[in-house]
């Protein structure tokens, strides 16, 4: 390994921000990637969920990232994934406890996917493609920023799919009551997981089209 | 060092494991109170809720205080019965709330059914009673508070582990639970308890049902469900209340007969 030139590097240099923002646009893990897409239709009919869930995954990736970059020079290659799945379960458990303990509503509301997130193909995607190869500090951003690409998607779907199913955002009214007396319907459709799909499509239809050179041939 | 000696991996996952473990008990530990706490208050406000009371609990700094306030005011008695109508002592009704689920698998002897008297400010008493039931996905549970004459209902809270947000978790909501209200569980002086029908408006009129949730149709037949099941646990001593003496205890047998009586009409 090439020690000696990556140690002298700054903290936030050019090539370390584009691990953290790379992931928020021309390689997001859930649009570019396509990976996380089942949690990504599940906690995305209201807003504070999917909010909530965006942290949380955050939280695990870039704390997983950073625990597997610290071990990945003493974990025996033959048992690799069981401690990742070890190190990844651990982070979820905690993260579900804590929430929990202190954002009892919520974490009622998200049940059993936050415990899911441990079977997120981001997470464990990004500990073996680049923690295991990279240092603790790189991992970490690129942690942060594939949990905050994943996040941006999960809030963008779940903004629509409130709005349009429900009429709230948060869980305040938006749209105005004459404009129902008016004969406007909530479009149930939009809380039923399909839409999170078309709507996630949607979103890669509008991407691509921005960035031709992501199109497949 | 060879990474891949069976002596090496098999010390690396057991420390890995044990480290693991000691974080994870620590965490458990030291947030336990914290979420019983939360999981306490929670059910004061369910049952408060029930009784139309404790809505201000998202405006109010202290969500936590003011609900337990609030419970202690209103709630002013507890107690348990079993499912052949007599009181047992010795049993903490709140507690009991955890073990619903175990405590209505059991035979009627043995069951033990929790049961809240609440007085409201202007002197009606009510009792509110705990169901327990299986949605689509998981558990589904609630409180239901009857007025004094054991068959009027006054409130309903319904809430759910992990329905489908937006159409089987819509029983969690006022706009579902107040339906119930008025709503009485009795006809002509027989257990029919509360029927839950689809289509938009088909309980219209219906003193004994409710409508169910679009989109939800597991999730209603379970809410359905449970409350036939869990009243009818709670059904002799209701009419231990209600009774005149010469008014007979429905046996089991003719109650399961309403009940398939009942699931015909609706086709």
């Amino acid at each position: 390994m090439s020690k000696g030139v990556e140690e002298k590097e700054p903290m936030f240099s050019l090539k370390n921000m584009k691990l953290l923002w790379g992931p928020l646009n021309r390689n997001n893990p859930v649009i570019v990637q396509i990976l996380g897409i089942c949690s990504a239709l599940a906690v995305t009919a209201k807003l504070k969920p999917a909010f909530v869930m965006a942290v949380s995954v955050t939280v695990v990736t870039a704390f997983s990232n950073l625990i597997m970059s610290c071990l990945r020079k003493g974990i025996p290659n033959r048992i690799r994934i069981i401690v990742q799945l070890v190190v990844i379960a651990t982070l979820v458990i905690l993260v579900d406890q804590v929430l929990k303990a202190y954002v009892y509503d919520v974490s009622k509301q998200l049940s059993v996917f936050v415990g899911l997130i441990i079977t997120n193909c981001i997470i464990m995607g990004r500990v073996e493609a680049f923690a295991l190869g990279n240092k603790p500090w790189p991992s970490f951003l690129d942690g942060i920023g594939n949990g905050l690409g994943y996040g941006l998607i999960l809030i963008v779907v779940a903004i629509v799919r409130e709005l349009f199913g429900s009429g709230t955002l948060w869980g305040y009214q938006i749209i105005p009551q004459w404009l129902y007396e008016q004969g406007y319907v909530n479009n149930s459709l939009m809380l039923l997981p399909p839409m999170a799909l078309i709507i996630v499509g949607v979103i890669i239809w509008i991407h691509r089209s921005k960035n031709r050179d992501l199109i497949e041939k | 060092m060879n990474k891949n000696n069976n002596v090496y991996i098999v010390i690396y996952a057991t420390v890995m494991i044990v480290i693991v473990a000691v974080l994870l008990s620590v965490a458990a530990m030291s947030l336990k109170g914290r979420q019983q706490a939360n999981i306490a208050v929670e059910k004061q406000g369910a049952i408060l809720n029930t009784i139309g009371l404790g809505g201000d609990a998202d405006k109010v700094k202290d969500k936590t205080k003011y609900i337990q306030d609030e419970y202690a005011k209103y709630i002013i008695d507890s107690y348990v019965v079993n499912g052949l109508g007599d009181r047992v002592e010795g049993v903490d009704a709140f507690a009991l709330l955890d073990m619903l689920k175990a405590e209505y698998a059991k035979p009627r002897e043995e069951m033990r059914l929790p049961i809240f008297t609440a007085k409201l400010d202007d002197g009606t008493v009510l009792n509110i009673l705990s169901v327990y039931g299986a949605g689509l996905w998981g558990p589904i549970w609630g409180y239901i508070a009857l007025e004094n004459d054991w068959d009027t209902i006054y409130g309903a809270v319904f809430a759910h582990q992990g329905e489908t947000p937006g159409l089987g978790a819509e029983i969690a909501t006022p706009h579902f639970a107040d339906q119930f209200r008025g709503k009485t569980i009795m006809s002509d002086g027989e257990f029919v308890s509360i029927a839950v029908l689809k289509g938009v408006g088909a309980s219209a009129g219906n003193d004994h049902a409710v409508d169910a949730v679009s989109g939800g149709t597991i999730t209603s037949r379970g809410v359905e469900t449970m409350l036939y099941d869990c009243l009818d646990a709670y059904l002799p001593f209701i009419e231990k209340q209600t009774a005149k003496p010469s008014v007979e205890i429905v046996p089991a047998a003719v109650a399961t007969n309403v009940e398939e009586n009942k699931i015909e009409s609706y086709e």
